[in-house]
């Protein structure tokens, strides 16, 4: 390989970040994102927690579809058992102190979240591809058809939705969109650094190994049952996570919010930005979220804000941003992190040749 | 230590084997040889666990491994490569190894995702382990970080071949290792697979269609032709019964 860092020891050249480009990229990032409710709007900052909250979501997607290559199309679902859980939980649990009950209820809502995920991830051991999307969008619609029940919705609020708790920390209540945009930041770090862990060690390269040949998998050692399980509880799990937050993040939440069009969003997201990569997420949820604000506020200059206008200029909205994905797709079948991953490489053999 | 008996497995009409039975002895080299479509690669199917015989057993150390899933025979110390090979393709060389190292490593969910600690350590000895050990010894170090799909296929079989070296076998069950090769790179795998046997003391199961190889190096050879097993002993008793030399040799000759 060409490349000017050689390695001293084996924990050297096992190290993600093997090069200062990365490291000052990643650091930067972070950096980035403690200074950013200095200098942000709110409206900035309501879209930096929008995309951490879909960030983590996305996240879990890409565990099982693009580590593990199961598709789904049903894990919105998995979201709104986060959101729901956490609610109904809450509200049960009143007999907690009200700093402690999210440590409670947050980690019973990703777990019965997880333990779902098990549930449906059941026919990935018997049928792959379109096969298994449609299983898994089947158990979506039956998980929001019993949140709409009439019978549970003393506790859910059936289909007109629910009023949601505001998270207490220990005695910090986070009562404003900046309080929240720490803990969501906080969460989705851990959530993409444990991703990244995990694919260092032997659960993560058995996903792999599943994703890219099964049989061959099985031939080392590999259980397809547990593992498939596993990669369906994992990614299950975090859209849980996001689901939590999104319950706290917002006041209300209904049914409605976690249809197929969240499932599709989410993996849309992750084709967008790159399957399979850690960063992948990152990009995705960055163009699902941005480019559409982009795209309003430009045609909202373009119609000098006249309302009457932009009753037509709504439907250009959605049409631009398909073919904007559309786009990139055709140019960029891998996603975004492609591109970054070029820029890495070039960045890397400055200033000897370019490539 | 491994012990096929009466195995008798068949495709709708096609009847792949018909009552093989014999025994590779612990620590030696096992041949297995038959003209095109004998029934070589089913037998290995079956003895690691993808097909299920219709009729026979498979033991492995005494016990009856005949209805295992392929992951608990792996689990017991049984190793294969494939006759058309079957690495991850996507993988570098180095991470289709490490594969290898699955089921001797303990790292669960949780400490995968803390990494640091007890995952890390774990992950660095197998590094170390499969460096000194597997990479070395194979002559791979040039290419580890290389992606599968930069190799020639000589190369290519030399990492299956690795990643099955990395699982610590007690029996390798190789298919086809030297087909497609050149003289040189089969003289290069026939003393991989001879060192492999002495240094490690690894018993072997080998399926191959070059003659010289196998009568070099096997010690015990089974013959098969038409899923029926004609002839089974000692690479001279082989060359010299009548009915291998019919099927077999004569048609080489
Ligand atoms: N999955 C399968 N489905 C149907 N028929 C099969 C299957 N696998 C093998 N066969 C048939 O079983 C017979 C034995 O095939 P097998 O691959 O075991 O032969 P082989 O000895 O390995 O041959 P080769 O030297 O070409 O590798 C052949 O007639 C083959 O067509
Ligand atoms: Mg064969």
């Amino acid at each position: 390989m060409i490349n000017g860092n050689l390695k001293a020891s084996y924990g050297a050249d096992e190290r993600v970040l093997n090069n200062r480009n990365k490291q000052m990229f990643v650091y930067g990032c972070l950096l980035l994102l403690a200074l950013f409710p200095l200098f942000a709007d709110d409206y900035a900052i309501l879209m930096a927690c929008k995309m951490g909250i879909l960030l983590i979501a996305v996240v879990g997607v890409n565990v099982l579809t693009g580590y593990t290559g199961l598709v789904s199309l049903g894990h919105g679902a998995f979201v709104a058992i986060g959101a729901y859980a956490t609610v109904v939980l809450s509200n049960l649990f009143t007999a907690l102190p009200e700093g402690v009950l999210p440590f409670v209820v947050v980690p019973c809502a990703v777990a019965i979240s997880a333990l779902v995920g098990i549930v449906v991830g059941l026919p990935s051991l018997r049928v792959k591809g379109l096969y298994l999307a449609v299983a898994t969008l089947a158990a979506s619609f039956i998980v929001n058809f019993l949140i709409e029940q009439e019978l549970f919705a003393p506790w859910t609020g059936g289909v007109v939705g629910i009023n949601t708790p505001v998270p207490n920390l220990l005695g910090w209540e986070l009562d404003t969109k900046r309080e929240m945009y720490g803990l969501i930041t906080v969460l989705a770090v851990l959530t993409l650094l444990g991703t990244q862990n995990l694919f260092r060690t032997r659960v993560g390269r058995a996903f792999i190994a599943i994703r890219d040949r099964d049989y061959s998998a099985e031939i080392l050692g590999i259980s397809l049952l547990r593992y498939k399980l596993m990669s369906f509880a994992i990614s299950a799990a975090f859209c849980g996570l996001s689901g939590a937050l999104f319950a706290y993040f917002y006041a209300r939440i209904l049914p409605e919010q976690f249809e197929l069009d969240l499932s599709l969003e989410l993996v849309a997201a992750l084709i967008v930005g790159g399957m399979g990569r850690t960063m992948g997420p990152v990009f995705g949820v960055f163009i699902v979220l941005i480019v559409p604000e982009l795209i309003k506020i430009s045609m909202g200059f373009a119609t000098g804000g006249d309302l009457e206008m932009q009753r037509y200029t709504a439907p250009v909205q959605e049409i631009v941003f398909g073919l904007i994905l559309v786009f990139f797709l055709l140019k960029e079948p891998l996603g975004i992190n492609q591109i970054t991953d070029r820029i890495l490489r070039s960045a890397n053999r400055w200033p000897f040749a370019r490539g | 230590m491994l012990s096929v008996s009466d195995l008798h497995l068949s495709f709708g009409g096609i009847k792949a084997l018909q009552g093989v039975s014999f025994d590779v002895r612990e620590g030696e080299i096992t041949g297995v040889i038959g003209p095109n479509g004998a029934g070589k690669t089913s037998l290995f199917n079956a003895i690691s666990g993808f097909y299920a015989p219709s009729e026979g057993t498979v033991r492995f150390d005494g016990s009856d491994i005949t209805g295992l899933a392929p992951d608990k025979r792996a689990q017991l110390g049984m190793a294969r490569t494939f006759q058309n090979i079957a690495l991850f393709r996507g993988m570098t060389v180095l991470d289709n190894i490490k594969l290898g190292g699955h089921t001797r490593l303990k790292t669960g969910l949780f400490s995968a995702f803390r990494y640091f600690g007890a995952a890390r350590a774990e992950e660095l000895e197998l590094r170390r382990d499969i460096e000194e050990r597997v990479i070395d010894f194979l002559e791979i170090d040039h290419i580890r970080k290389y992606p599968i799909t930069m190799l020639p296929y000589g190369l290519q079989k030399r990492v299956e071949l690795a990643r099955a070296l990395a699982m610590k076998p007690r029996l390798l069950m190789l298919d086809e290792p030297v087909a497609g090769m050149n003289r040189e790179e089969t003289a290069d795998m026939a003393r991989f697979i001879l060192d492999v046997q002495e240094q490690f003391g690894t018993t072997i199961l080998l399926v191959e269609h070059d003659m010289h190889m196998v009568m070099d190096i096997c010690s015990q050879i089974v013959v098969l032709n038409f899923g029926q097993q004609i002839a089974a002993g000692t690479p001279d008793e082989v060359s010299q019964n009548p009915a291998v030399i019919e099927a077999y040799l004569g048609a080489a000759a």
